[in-house]
């Protein structure tokens, strides 16, 4: 009951303070039936092209490929993802949704210098950290079908888009810090009550027949400790734009920096950057309020735990 | 009829309290509840067979939109059968029946139900319903449960209830091969908050956001799936160049 009033509340101040994606009023005032908003960001000013305006020719089926890898990765990229998670689970809607680090803004900012490996990326260099980090698993070798595929995917998505932009809704959004520090034990409440639903007690997530329907958030089967997720900042601004799915929005500041604490306060695969030691380790690539890399949570030193990175990558049989 | 059988079952107790009931209070255990019996001829206190509505193998009615409840998860079914008794699922037909289970009763039914097979295609006779719906609206169906209308704030259906609507865990029941008007009686039935909205009110906010034409097309496609999971697709072609 608490839940849902403070849903409906949430969901009133959104509506309150006008924040409509344009798109909803279009349908709205097409339509005959009044339904409710929702809990929108402010628009995003870029629409991707739709799916039906993908092009029948050979570099359409390479970006219909780089959707599927997108969407289906563990089974289009078997060779390079380690885990059970797809790149569409932290980038929603196919990479189309803004404030979810949408395709179509991150494809128009690269090559771009980036402080994590101290150089410029281009932008299949920037997928490569995916599928080794996120993906927990292992780097496509630069021009590989699969980066050549997911890069035409992105590249038609920001169809219209300018070149060196910064469009609104790239990435998730940077919350301000916290009225009080992230808390490994509220965030473990915030857990319980509004995620535990679909991603399990146990933060290992669902599965159904053969699929992995809710991600598992740590764990084995997760992203590793490289992963741009596993900083609190940034899971913090996920959840709050896009958790839980279908009522983003709706958790306060300080609940997702909570969660996002408790999330990434559980022992994960190891960062393969690995360099000897836990704490050099977090020394060289962690040295950060936002990791809790060579920490002790909850009674635990992570990353002194963690299973090697690479995942079920590990065991595939070497490139022939 | 009724009344013989109220008076047999009068006539009866006595003797029953004083053979079984009498050992089985003695332990602490009620007496054991046969939930065949009630699915095929309701339990004699108000509850009809399950049959009567839900079909002879529990697959569901189209034509009534009564659903297919065979397979269904057991603590799914449990809790709709407190929410259908207490009113926070308002439905006139099922809170008499829901009513009149006990505890026990609804405990077994739901244990007994949730293990019935389920077919891979429903009979001809259940999922009718289906050949009205336009290919427009079917098409549009699809991209709903498989994509959904993110901009509108609308996630695929598949996203919670698995590839093809067949049902995950305990709070995201199967919609694949529910009859039509039963998963359209469902989305009104939040629209008009004469459903509660289940855990974090989530299908309540999705039902709101639905215009009739999503409703519509939505219950269309999963009537028209099948209730168990196709047998493995064609697998696909990796992608990696070799080198």
């Amino acid at each position: 009951m608490k839940t849902g009033s403070a849903i409906a509340l949430a969901v009133a101040v959104g509506v309150a303070t006008g924040v409509l994606s344009h798109r909803f009023t279009r349908a709205h005032t097409a339509s005959p039936a009044t339904p409710a908003a929702a809990p929108a960001h402010a628009p995003a000013a870029f629409s991707p092209p739709p799916d039906s305006a993908m092009p029948n020719d050979e570099f359409g089926k390479m970006v219909r490929l780089g959707r599927q890898i997108f969407r289906h990765t563990g089974q289009y990229a078997p060779r390079y993802t380690g885990n059970s998670l797809t790149c569409e689970n932290c980038h929603i809607d196919g990479g189309r949704l803004a404030h979810s680090a949408p395709l179509w803004a991150a494809y128009v900012s690269y090559p771009a210098y980036r402080s994590k490996n101290g150089h410029v990326n281009t932008f299949q260099e920037r997928m490569q950290g995916c599928f080794r980090f996120s993906m927990n698993g292992k780097a496509p070798p630069l021009g590989d079908s699969a980066l050549v595929a997911l890069e035409s995917y992105a590249y038609w998505l920001a169809t219209g888009a300018g070149v060196n932009t910064k469009l609104d809704g790239r990435g998730y959004p940077a919350l301000p810090r916290p009225a009080q520090a992230p808390d490994y034990a509220r965030g473990g409440q915030v857990f319980a009550q509004r995620c535990a639903l679909c991603h399990g007690t146990d933060g290992q997530g669902q599965r159904a027949a053969d699929a992995q329907v809710f991600p598992p958030l740590w764990g084995p089967n997760s992203y590793n400790w490289g992963a741009g997720m596993a900083g609190i900042d940034k899971a913090a601004g996920f959840i709050k734009a896009n958790m839980p799915l279908g009522l983003g929005g709706t958790l306060s500041d300080q609940e997702a920096w909570d969660v996002a604490m408790f999330v990434d306060g559980h022992e994960r695969p190891q960062d393969p950057r690995f360099a000897g030691s836990v704490e050099q380790t977090r020394q060289r690539y962690h040295d950060s309020a936002n990791s809790n890399y060579g920490k002790t949570v909850n009674g635990v030193l992570l990353g002194a735990h963690a299973v090697p990175a690479g995942g079920s990558t590990r065991n595939a049989p070497p490139p022939r | 009829m009724q009344l013989v059988r109220r008076w047999l079952r009068m006539a009866t107790a006595p003797a029953l309290v004083a053979c079984v009931a009498m050992p089985a209070r003695a332990q602490g255990r009620p007496a054991p509840v046969n939930a065949a019996t009630i699915v095929q001829q309701g339990n004699g206190h108000g509850a009809p067979a399950c049959i009567a509505c839900h079909g002879p193998q529990l697959l569901g009615n189209a034509a009534g939109g009564f659903p297919r409840i065979a397979g269904q998860n057991a603590d799914y079914i449990q809790a709709q059968l407190a929410a259908l008794a207490n009113g926070t699922r308002k439905n006139a037909v099922m809170l008499p029946v829901a009513s009149s289970l006990s505890a026990a009763e609804r405990q077994a039914l739901a244990a007994y139900i949730s293990a019935l097979p389920v077919p891979a295609a429903l009979p001809t006779s259940v999922d009718s319903g289906v050949s009205a719906a336009s290919a427009a609206a079917l098409s549009h169906g699809e991209r709903l449960a498989t994509r959904g209308d993110w901009p509108r704030g609308l996630p695929g259906c598949d996203q919670c209830h698995g590839p093809g609507g067949i049902g995950v865990g305990a709070a995201f029941p199967p919609l694949a091969g529910q009859p039509a008007l039963y998963i359209t009686n469902q989305l009104a039935a939040w629209q008009q908050k004469t459903r509660a909205g289940g855990p974090l009110d989530l299908m309540a906010a999705i039902a709101n956001r639905m215009t009739p034409a999503d409703v519509a097309a939505a219950a269309a496609y999963y009537a028209a799936q099948p209730p168990r999971p196709a047998p493995h697709a064609a697998r696909a072609t990796p992608a990696g160049s070799r080198p």
